[in-house]
């Protein structure tokens, strides 16, 4: 890549003022570095991802505003994490996790499970327990 | 407290980190000879490692690599520890940071709070430089960032502890003796064998062989997980090539940077005509996430795009194949 080949693109990241460093080539052919405000098709890679996430996260709070799972489904998805990343925070086994997304076995854990849940996502349990609380 | 430590922005964070350690302590070693050197330059198609629901496709070595092996063949001496709990993290962090001893830290992302948001995944090998405290802050020089910036020491606490695979458990590393001389030309060829070795490996998921695998799933993956799927993954791939993370930085200029200025260190011509070839192949690869990303954003998935990147994947295996066996010569 040349140096006047550096993408000039506007991103996401142009909202905080974020350029990144890259290696491109001058007039002469020396290697030198220039600074990127970012690239189209890394843009669209990185809004696929996002709108990948929020999709997750409204279909996961749908189904449990539809009584089908545990609003520690809500908040995995919410947080970006999947079962094996909620399990080492919480430090309980995958499978432990997953039957914690049937709403009889969340309605039946103790305080304490509840407080390491409510402790990785940051809200209180009775956030924990109504994902429209405050909302 | 604050040492007197210069930040340089760097593209990726590992070099990163080991370049401004570097010309800290006085030996002016420049990002793509940290790269080269420690044999930065990788392929590998990782099935079962998960990030963000689609398989992960690393463009370098694995973390922590990097600065081993740059270490190991200049000479210079690296002390690495791993804590139990956040107390002992935090004292011995002090204690260098007492002794004027900048140090390297492996962290994860989704809690580094001075990133754009979007950027922030469940991803643990990120690298950073602690240089100082001041009141409750720890001043942090991230080598992607262009400027310093801070992190207070419960946040700071939450990403050396991150959780997940890679989990840093407060790793963190830095030299501790240096040669009176680095042996810079051993080194470069030491670390150019290395890498062409790893990306001629006779292992289906890695190097050469890697990138034609990758692209034989590519032309699957429509009919084997749906359109919405193997767009996912397509865009997996783009961003793990040009983000932050695993790739970043276009990792191909990168090398091409080290070869030419390998090449007048060991005065050596073929090393740079190499590195051209090797900025074309780059070239490349950014044709292919151009490509890809078309696909993804209208949303088409037509078999024939998706053979199409494919076909431009298998084009660049071939002339990384040809341009690493012209390498391992000219060395």
């Amino acid at each position: 890549m040349k140096k006047s080949d550096v993408p000039q693109d506007k991103s996401s990241l142009e909202a905080g003022k974020h350029k990144e460093l890259c290696y491109a080539v001058d007039d002469k052919g020396e290697y030198t570095t220039a600074k990127s405000s970012g690239w189209q098709p890394k843009t669209i890679a990185l809004d696929n991802a996002i709108q990948e996430i929020n999709e997750r996260i409204a279909k996961a709070k749908a189904r449990v505003l539809n009584k089908e799972t545990s609003p520690i489904e809500y908040y995995m998805e919410l947080h970006k994490m999947d079962i094996g990343i909620l399990a080492s925070y919480v430090g309980l086994f995958k499978w432990q996790v997953k039957r914690h997304f049937k709403l009889k076995k969340f309605n039946k854990l103790s305080e304490k499970t509840l407080a390491k849940y409510a402790d990785v996502f940051e809200v209180s349990i009775n956030q924990l327990k109504d994902i429209d609380y405050g909302n | 407290m604050e040492i007197n430590f210069t930040h340089h922005q760097t593209a990726h964070c590992e070099n990163g980190v080991v370049s401004n350690l570097m010309k800290y302590n006085g030996f002016d070693v420049s990002e793509p000879m940290v790269f080269g050197i420690g044999s930065g330059l990788m392929f590998c198609y990782i099935p079962f490692l998960k990030v963000n629901h689609a398989p992960a496709i690393s463009y370098r070595t694995m973390p922590g690599q990097i600065f081993k092996r740059f270490a190991k063949r200049t000479g210079i001496k690296i002390k690495k520890e791993k804590f139990k709990t956040p107390q002992q993290a935090e004292a011995r962090l002090i204690e260098n940071l007492e002794k004027n001893n900048p140090v390297g830290l492996q962290v994860g992302v989704y809690n580094l709070v001075y990133f754009p948001d979007e950027y922030r995944f469940h991803f643990n090998a990120h690298n950073l430089i602690v240089y100082g405290k001041q009141n409750d802050s720890y001043l942090i020089s991230d080598p992607v960032m262009e400027t310093v910036t801070t992190l207070t020491s419960k946040e700071l606490d939450k990403v050396r502890f991150a959780k997940g695979a890679f989990a840093p458990k407060g790793h963190m590393y830095y030299p501790i003796g240096f040669p009176e001389k680095l042996n810079i030309e051993s080194a470069i060829i030491k670390g150019i064998k290395n890498t062409c070795r790893d990306m001629l490996a006779p292992v289906p998921v890695i190097g050469v062989k890697g990138i034609k695998y990758t692209a034989k799933l590519i032309r699957k993956w429509p009919k084997k997980k749906g359109v919405k799927v193997a767009n996912h993954y397509l865009g997996q791939i783009v961003r793990m090539q040009e983000e932050i993370g695993t790739g970043g930085g276009g990792f191909r200029y990168i090398y091409a940077a080290f070869l030419q200025e390998s090449s007048k260190i060991l005065n050596n011509n073929k090393l740079a005509e190499l590195s051209k070839e090797m900025t074309v192949i780059g070239d490349l690869w950014r044709d292919f996430a151009l490509d890809a990303s078309r696909i993804y954003k209208s949303r088409s998935a037509k078999d024939d795009a998706y053979n199409h990147v494919a076909s431009q994947l298998e084009v660049i295996a071939d002339k990384e194949e040809a341009f690493f066996k012209k390498l391992k010569k000219a060395i």
